[in-house]
């Protein structure tokens, strides 16, 4: 083989470059092989346009959520800058002069996101406060020495941006410039001199305010950083600061408490230290989810299973956002890869119009979606026969199907928000807190069937009168921002509702003043009050009067629960939703989350699993002597403790082998036949060894230790 | 609604999940903080209270744990769905409990018992095949002294009812192994006896051991555990810990003494090997091929992930390599691609990082690693139009695996650019990557069992039981000798002699400095002990021996190579003289 050697382990390959130049595109790997599958192109295609829109749209959003964010550390920035330059006569600016402006930025465990957020912030800081901003992750300084190096070098960067001219004269001079504080400093008045008098003034409005912009320092992961470097590095530029403006933001992605941690008393004293918090990655997530699945924006829909995977994997491994995207992309992918009619998962207009150019295949496709079959024998025979003979007339059809379907989620998003209105707020969340959760229940199955739902109802009869008020008032605004025909009564019910709700008010006043100053005027002794209250209480028990409020609130629940048999209906009830909803969701499952140690662990257990051969069939715990070697020799090996002697091993393993040869191969000799044997156990064992199941060892000769607990 | 949320109480116990509160804190919104903390306290302290009265305040934490429980219950079904990530039975404390400590013995009995096994042939029909089960005692946790003494006491009447699945199922099955049977009581206790009798058995297991006949009587010794699974069931997580302490607490561990120089074949060198196993034919072929192609369908899905930014990592038993290669040969022709060897025991990320510049067309060299990555970066983010595929065997290997190496390699394959297909092999190679590289790889995970032999992987291995040849180590001591002058020579074959004599002493640290001056000067190769520091300094660069500084701060000389490679090696010299 080429790629084989025993002097080296890189093989380049380099096609000559006339081959090279027709490279295959894309597209083409999108057909399975050779036989290209329906519209694979266009889906394709169509995969790549929603993918861009839904990668715009996080970006967007991320940004958006940020800004609040962005906006109080640029403010923060700001004054402390400026209170630094001001008035130096003060006193409590003299103290100020040697403290540090720092921000805390509380970022969350989703450490992967960081980076996003940072580089966008590093983007804000510079267009806004100063050209002079520099971030520094721990990994590249493992000391002070190589921390001084990073950081004057990319301040050169910086400054590059600035004056195009002279970076090279300064950046040739830097380099050779041992690093120290001293030379930072005298490098930052040289350059803020130098620019002083020609300073643009088209562009940097606000950091053209000073005349000297800070040097903003971002440490990226601050946990990590060693508290050395930190310590000095504090110090040191606490010294330096009047010459030398720097504001530092640490990057946290536990809690605050953890400088105190790193720096002792005597150094984060020399911190003014502000916290910001960023938004939690819970929000963010709910937002994502709002904007890219829970809207008709966008026509792919995740089906129950897959969309808890997603939340799974991001609620019980990493908090990550990208990750959740990520998997959002692959599930995407999948769908327009596995699904032929995915091509009609587009805006409406454009399926109406593809449907019109769908193949004979693809016809057949639809017919043999099972949503679209159970359709079909629902319909009168003649119809039956029509939708499975003719294509003309199955197209139609299919386009109203689609039509009924996108109306169907204009509605299903509406009322599951109107729902979740209701539900979110009530004690114990019987239908979750969040919206993810409320629609994963509902996507299921049929949500008024749950005892989740019923005891909902329950509460929402318990509930007061300006908590429900509050709730229809929110569900008004929310139908009425939408321009939806269908639900365009109920929009107009909620506000009959309120309205009745308000005169309710009125009547009850007036009732209640009444009632309290005919009973204020009464004169009773002891025996009279109890007997009046008695009464009372027998008279509220027995006869259960409804209020009108209680009869209103009625009506509203019941409204509520119309609204939700009607339109909250699981979207496999609908007829073509396969070619909206992905639903593979242990494709996702396995290529996202998988288990390496679980595949390996059933491989040695049970080949049969893999290897479909009869001979290899055993109950559950055991396998055949006819198993690949290595599957023996582990089974083997699991009876031993810490450590196995290789010689024990090497005789079982030869028992369990000849045992199973005995039946055939009698033609080589004993003595060759053991030799063999010996070879097989040996690659057995090296193969084990490079699983890393067991190690050499040595505590005893001949003996290896074995690195996992097990005994299965 | 009670009902409901009493079962899901219950449930709930099985899932441990538990966070640092400041994750937490970050997690749960704020004013959900305290209560939490107050809940949980009181989830160690009683569990039952809780299920009694859930109405009290479960509010936020039963929603977490509701979703624990969906967790679970999710992944679960999804592992009974799935027909690739692994049986379905399997579930994580069934993959690797902790242990209780075995004897030695154990493995002969199980080889046996294997042995026994009817070898079954598809003709056969499977539902009337007895089959003799392997059994592994799953309730042997537990197991205290007074078990044992009850054991004891009414072995005879507990026989039947508490004999693993097994042992019983093979007394009933009518084959003719009637011996084993009627010694199945006689000596079942003899298995929980104290050291002492093991290590009697140890003697004379030597002589035992050359009949296979009398092992497998003894094979039949069964194996009483005597607690009852429920039971174990409800001990099993408190005892996790103990058993962990208990299979690693003794410093002496319980195995025989043999070893393999008494046994007639012992190391063999790898040449041998290989051709001894070249005669084996392989079993399974015709499935193995199923399997193979199976994987060779998924080339394009690769192609076209590995285009659309994703890096595709595959693992699973078996070596992954001729499936990789054959995706080379298929896909890659026309694109530029390096395949890199992660088991090549020189490899390094230098290497790497040198062989993509390579492709680049660079020339000069690189200050630092670091460097040499930017610089790649910086390329391949300025010429879009350029494509690179890296094919990488066993990204987990011994060199590649460290955390420096990890993060460029990941560095690498994060940008848009390269395109990154590698292969794992180790049980844990996935602890290489934490979070943050994760993400820089951005890898979809592909199993790929082939069962195939991991021949070329395991061929650079120093293994066990394979003889180093040391045909690589010679050479180059012969060349680099030959190099120098006669004296020089003379000098290192006076210490090879040396080292040679003293190849018994276990204590042995090497030759002073001093006493080898002095010999050097009686056999008149050197003339004052600054031309023998000369030609040590000679020696030392070339790696042919190590200086150590004794106790007593004087030079120890010793030859840091294998006593077997010198001994050839004088072999040689004197052949040639």
């Amino acid at each position: 083989m080429a790629t084989s050697s025993v002097s080296k382990g890189c093989f380049v390959f380099k096609p000559n470059f006339k081959k090279r130049k027709i490279s295959v595109p894309i597209e083409d790997y999108f057909n399975k092989g050779k036989n290209a599958s329906e519209d694979s192109k266009l889906r394709f295609e169509t995969y790549q346009l929603i993918w861009q829109q839904m990668k715009s749209e996080t970006e967007r959003l991320q940004e958006e959520l940020n800004k609040n964010l962005f906006d109080s550390l640029v403010e923060f920035l700001q004054t402390s800058h400026s209170g630094l330059w001001k008035n130096s006569k003060d006193w409590s600016c003299e103290i100020k002069l040697r403290e540090i402006p720092t921000a805390a930025l509380v970022l969350g465990v989703n450490v992967t996101d960081h980076d996003l957020t940072l580089r966008s912030l590093t983007e804000v800081l510079q267009n806004n406060v100063t050209p002079y901003v520099v971030s520094l992750q721990a990994k590249d300084c493992p000391d002070m020495k190589h921390f001084l190096q990073k950081l004057v070098s990319q301040l050169m960067d910086c400054k590059v941006d600035v004056q195009s001219k002279e970076k090279e004269s300064v950046q040739v001079i830097q380099k050779n410039v041992h690093y120290s504080m001293d030379s930072l400093s005298a490098w930052y008045m040289s350059v803020t001199q130098k620019t002083d008098p020609k300073m643009p003034r088209k562009k940097r409005t606000s950091s053209s305010q000073w005349q000297s912009p800070p040097v903003v320092l971002i440490l990226k992961d601050m946990e990590s950083f060693t508290t050395k470097v930190l310590q000095d590095f504090i110090i040191i530029s606490s010294q330096h600061l009047h010459e030398f403006p720097l504001i530092l933001i640490f990057g946290i992605a536990t809690s605050p408490v953890v400088i105190h941690r790193l720096l002792p008393h005597a150094v984060s004293s020399l911190l003014c230290i502000e916290l910001f918090q960023s938004l939690s990655c819970k929000e963010h997530l709910t937002t994502v989810l709002d904007k890219l699945l829970l809207t008709t924006q966008f026509p792919f829909k995740l089906s129950e299973k897959v969309l808890q995977i997603l939340t799974n994997i991001f609620l019980y491994h990493d908090f990550s956002i990208q990750n959740f995207i990520k998997g959002l992309q692959l599930s995407l992918l999948e769908h327009f890869y596995s699904q032929p009619l995915s091509v009609l998962c587009c805006n409406l207009p454009e399926a109406k119009r593809r449907i019109r150019f769908l193949s004979a295949n693809q016809c057949e496709n639809i017919r043999r979606l099972p949503s679209f079959r159970r359709y079909v024998e629902k319909q009168s025979s003649e119809k039956q026969v029509a939708l499975l003979t003719s294509d003309k007339f199955l197209k139609e059809e299919t386009q109203s199907l689609l039509e009924n379907l996108h109306v169907y989620h204009k509605n299903y998003f509406l009322v599951l928000r109107c729902l979740h209105q209701f539900t979110s707020s009530l004690p114990k969340y019987p239908l979750g807190r969040q919206i993810r959760e409320l629609y994963c229940m509902c996507l299921e199955k049929n949500i008024w069937d749950s005892e989740e739902y019923a005891s909902v109802l329950q509460l929402l009869r318990l509930l007061a009168k300006d908590e429900l008020m509050a709730m229809l008032q929110n569900c008004f605004k929310l139908f009425q921002s939408s321009s939806g025909k269908e639900l365009g009564n109920t929009a107009k019910k909620i506000e009959e509702f309120l309205a009745q709700f308000q005169s309710l008010d009125e009547t009850k006043e007036e009732e209640d003043t009444s009632q309290s100053q005919s009973k204020g005027l009464q004169k009773t002794d002891l025996y009279h009050l109890q007997k009046s209250l008695l009464e009372m209480k027998e008279l509220r028990s027995t006869s259960k009067r409804q209020t009108k409020f209680e009869v209103l609130r009625e009506q509203v629940v019941s409204f509520v629960d119309s609204l939700v048999r009607e339109y909250l209906l699981p979207p496999d009830t609908q007829p073509l939703h396969e070619t909206l909803y992905f639903s593979s969701a242990h494709t996702l499952r396995q290529h996202l989350n998988a288990a390496p140690r679980i595949a390996l662990h059933t491989a040695l257990n049970n080949p049969y699993y893999y290897l479909k051969n009869e001979a290899l069939r055993s109950e559950e715990g055991c396998i055949p002597n006819v198993a690949p070697d290595i599957c023996i020799a582990y089974k083997l090996h699991l009876e031993c403790s810490r450590l196995i002697n290789l010689v024990d091993w090497s005789e079982a393993f030869a028992t369990v082998v000849t045992a199973a040869e005995k039946m055939d191969a009698n033609s080589v000799t004993s003595e060759e036949r053991n030799e063999i044997i010996h070879a097989r156990f040996i690659r057995a064992v090296s193969e084990l060894e490079l699983l890393g199941f067991i190690k050499p060892t040595k505590q005893k000769t001949d003996h290896v230790a074995r690195l996992t607990w097990g005994g299965c | 609604m009670t009902s409901t949320l009493e079962l899901k109480a219950d449930k709930m116990l099985k899932v441990q999940f538990v966070g640092d509160d400041d994750v937490l804190n970050h997690i749960l919104d704020r004013e959900g903080g305290p209560k939490i903390k107050k809940e949980r306290a009181q989830l160690l302290v009683n569990t039952q209270k809780i299920i009694k009265k859930p109405e009290n305040e479960l509010e936020e934490d039963d929603q977490e744990v509701l979703k624990d429980h969906n967790y679970v219950e999710v992944l679960g079904q999804d592992v009974q769905e799935s027909l690739k990530n692994g049986s379905a039975t399997d579930g994580g404390n069934k993959v690797y409990p902790f242990q209780n400590r075995k004897h030695p013995e154990k493995m002969a009995k199980l080889a046996s018992e294997l042995a026994k096994t009817p070898r079954k042939s598809v003709s056969l029909n499977m539902k009337n095949d007895p089959k003799i089960t392997i059994d592994i005692p799953q309730c042997s946790k537990g197991h205290s002294s007074s078990d044992k003494s009850q054991l004891k006491n009414n072995d005879k009447s507990e026989f039947l009812s508490t004999a693993p699945r097994g042992l019983r199922k093979r007394l009933i099955v009518p084959r003719s192994h009637s011996d084993s049977e009627s010694e199945y009581s006689a000596s079942n206790s003899e298995d929980d006896e104290g050291v002492a009798q093991e290590y009697e058995e140890d003697t004379n297991e030597d002589i035992l051991s050359q009949k296979i006949q009398a092992q497998n009587r003894e094979v039949s010794a069964p194996v009483f555990r005597e607690t009852p699974s429920k039971k174990m069931k409800r001990e099993k997580t408190s005892h996790l810990v103990e058993k962990y302490f208990e299979a690693h607490s003794s410093s002496k561990v319980l195995t025989s003494d043999r070893t393999l120089q008494k046994l007639k074949r012992a190391k063999l060198d790898q040449q041998t090997l290989h051709n001894l196993l070249s005669k084996v034919s392989p079993s399974f072929s015709a499935e193995l091929k199923q399997l193979n192609q199976q994987h060779e369908q998924l080339f394009h899905k690769w192609m076209l992930q590995l285009h659309l930014g994703f890096n595709i990592v595959l693992y699973g038993l078996g070596s992954k390599r001729d499936l990789l290669e054959r995706f080379r040969t298929t896909m890659l022709q026309d694109c530029i691609h390096i395949v890199i060897n992660g088991f090549f025991p020189g490899i390094s990320v230098k290497s790497v990082l040198n062989s993509v510049t390579e492709v680049l067309d660079h020339v000069g060299t690189f200050r630092s690693v670091l460097d040499q990555l930017e610089w790649i970066t910086n390329k391949f983010k300025e010429d879009s139009s350029l494509e690179l595929f890296l094919l990488i065997h066993n990204l987990d290997s011994q060199m590649l695996r460290g955390d420096k190496s990890q993060q460029i390699i990941g560095q690498l394959s994060s940008l848009r650019n390269i395109y990154l297909i590698a292969s794992i092999d180790h049980l844990n190679a996935p602890l290489m990557w934490d979070h943050a590289k994760q993400s820089l790889y951005n890898w979809l995970w592909y199993e790929t069992t082939t069962y195939s032999h991991y021949t070329e992987e395991t061929s650079y291995e120093n293994s066990l039981l394979v003889k180093q040849s040391g045909s690589l180590p010679l050479s180059s001591l012969i060349h680099v000798l030959r190099s120098l002058t006669p004296n020089a020579r003379g000098i290192f074959r006076l210490l090879i002699k040396y080292q040679l004599d003293n190849q018994d002493n276990p204590s042995y640290t090497g030759l002073c400095f001093q006493d080898f001056y002095q010999q050097c000067r009686e056999a008149f190769l050197v003339n004052s002990d600054l031309t023998l520091r000369a030609q040590l300094t000679e020696f030392r660069d070339h790696k042919l021996i190590r200086t150590k500084k004794g106790t007593d701060g004087v030079e120890y000389l010793l030859i840091p190579v294998d006593n077997g490679i010198l001994t050839d090696f004088l072999e040689n010299e004197e052949e040639e003289l």
